[in-house]
């Protein structure tokens, strides 16, 4: 039995997608500190695909064997054809979830979602504390979430939560779960904070430290013995704090496949940051042809474009070398082991960041939240605090 | 062992969970929030046949039948059912 579980796999070149990430929309109400959307995601916001287009791309994606369906943004409740898209994913045979903030989320809305078959809704929720989940999302937004949780358990809907993890709620995990529990939750991810796009920017600000993470791994797993198979905790824990890097997206063009509010098809969420490379279009020649011809999808399947050292490594069927991005945003070698890896020779570039995080004078410098007017800025070519993390020591 | 599988007893796929067959994967999958689980051969033809109907004795007896052949297959279904429901895929109508 190969079981996908949050992009942990048994087996992989398995040469179909298996799961398809709508990203529907750029715009959102919220302005998370940690949106890993891309900074210059404004550029993005004018020129989304139509109904009729997402739904082809659903059709295609799903003779080539795509089942899990996310449908996420941004906020996808600020399209207004959410209802549509899902009946139409449920019909395909779809599982689908949509991934929301719970902003725009109606009674009327829901229902439509239920009846179009919509199989799940997973809310992202931030903190226990109004304060902070309101300072981290830069908005007002919390007592909204708890009437959104209510709404979504009573249509019968399994709930899901996603509560991303980063310096100022980590202590607060065991109360983070209460919560979920009290909620009502039947999965609760803790994701903590990856660093890519926004999040990237704030990376010292975000970071915890070494102890803050035990702790709250302590306390999930003390959560987990007390609560038992009745509500699944996940744990993601932070790459930075380990030794090997992960499996970006279980294996570039494995079984992920993004399709962005504009069309372009990804592998991994941040790709677009990797230079040289052009993302096909749905516009243009299909998913089809995306997904097995496009130079892109195949530029760093499975283990040809490894160099040292990776390519001798007896480990590189775990990690396949661990995330192209996260190595050309640190070290501006997109084709080097991950700097997560103790064998990378880009190693510093993380306990550099992890001692940076300690640093008062960095911790405290100002939080750039995900908003229009900030990510102009990106488009612009404001790029200073994006091209400090390009820098080669 | 471990949860006890009794030949009356009567199973139901869980709660939020999708049973299917999947064409482009040519076997049995189980569907969840966030997960997939691909099922070979057997483990498919054993919960394909879960319905919160028939009881645990009733598929042995079925698949006894479909598949004279095979020998000492009671042992494994019940395994089967083992595993299922100590993942949670499985929830107990009766
Ligand atoms: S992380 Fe926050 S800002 Fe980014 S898309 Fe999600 S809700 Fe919007
Ligand atoms: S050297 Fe490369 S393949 Fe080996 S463990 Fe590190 S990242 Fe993975």
């Amino acid at each position: 039995m190969a079981q996908l579980n949050n992009g942990v796999a048994a087996s992989v070149t398995q040469k179909q997608p298996l799961w398809l990430l709508a990203e529907v929309t750029y715009r959102c109400p919220l302005h998370c500190a940690f949106c890993y959307n891309p900074t210059d995601y404004d550029k993005h916001t004018k020129n989304e695909l139509s109904t009729e287009q997402w739904i082809a791309a659903l059709r295609d994606a799903r003779k080539m064997g795509a089942i899990q369906l996310g449908i996420s943004g941004g906020e996808p409740l600020l399209r207004d054809d959410i209802e549509e898209i899902v009946a139409e994913a449920h019909k395909l045979g779809y599982y689908s979830n949509l991934i929301t903030s719970g902003v725009g989320l109606t009674e009327k809305r829901i229902q439509a979602f239920k009846e179009g078959g919509l199989d799940h809704i997973q809310l992202s929720m931030h903190d226990v504390t109004e304060d902070i989940s309101n300072f981290i999302t830069n908005t007002r937004t919390f007592e909204l979430k708890k009437k959104v949780a209510a709404m979504i358990k009573s249509h019968g809907y399994p709930m899901v939560l996603n509560v991303v993890i980063h310096r100022y709620n980590i202590d607060q995990v065991g109360k983070i779960l209460e919560m979920a529990e009290a909620l009502g939750a039947d999965y609760v991810e803790l994701a903590n904070t990856q660093y890519y796009g926004w999040s990237l920017v704030n990376r010292d600000q975000l970071m915890p430290t070494r102890e803050q993470l035990n702790r709250a791994e302590a306390a999930t797993n003390a959560f987990r013995e007390r609560v038992g198979n009745k509500m699944k905790v996940f744990f993601v824990v932070p790459d930075y704090f380990s030794d090997r890097p992960k499996k970006c997206m279980n294996g570039w063009g494995e079984v992920f496949m993004i399709v962005t509010a504009n069309g372009d098809v990804l592998p991994c969420h941040s790709a677009r940051v990797l230079p040289g490379l052009e993302f096909p279009n749905v516009k243009e020649n299909g998913l089809e042809w995306a997904w097995r011809e496009s130079p892109a999808f195949n530029k760093y399947r499975g283990m040809e474009w490894m160099k040292e050292p990776c390519r001798s490594c007896d480990e590189k069927e775990n990690d396949l070398g661990g995330c192209r991005c996260q190595s050309y945003l640190l070290s501006g070698d997109a084709e080097m082991a991950d700097p997560v890896c103790t064998k990378s020779p880009n190693r510093q570039l993380i306990d550099e960041a992890l001692a940076n995080s300690q640093k008062p004078f960095l911790r405290e410098q100002p939080i750039i939240f995900r908003t229009d007017k900030n990510s102009k800025k990106y488009v612009e070519g404001d790029k200073e605090r994006i091209e400090q993390f390009h820098a080669l020591p | 062992m471990e949860n006890n599988i009794q030949h009356s007893d009567i199973y139901a796929i869980a709660l939020h969970h999708r049973f299917q067959w999947e064409e482009a994967q040519q076997s049995y999958v189980i569907l969840f929030p966030e997960g997939m689980i691909k099922l070979h051969g057997g483990a498919g033809e054993i919960l394909k046949r879960v319905d919160g109907k028939t009881s645990v004795g009733e598929i042995v007896a079925d698949l006894k039948n479909t598949f004279p052949d095979a020998e000492d297959i009671e042992s494994d279904i019940l395994g089967m059912f083992d595993i299922a429901v100590g993942k949670a895929w499985l929830r107990k109508v009766n």
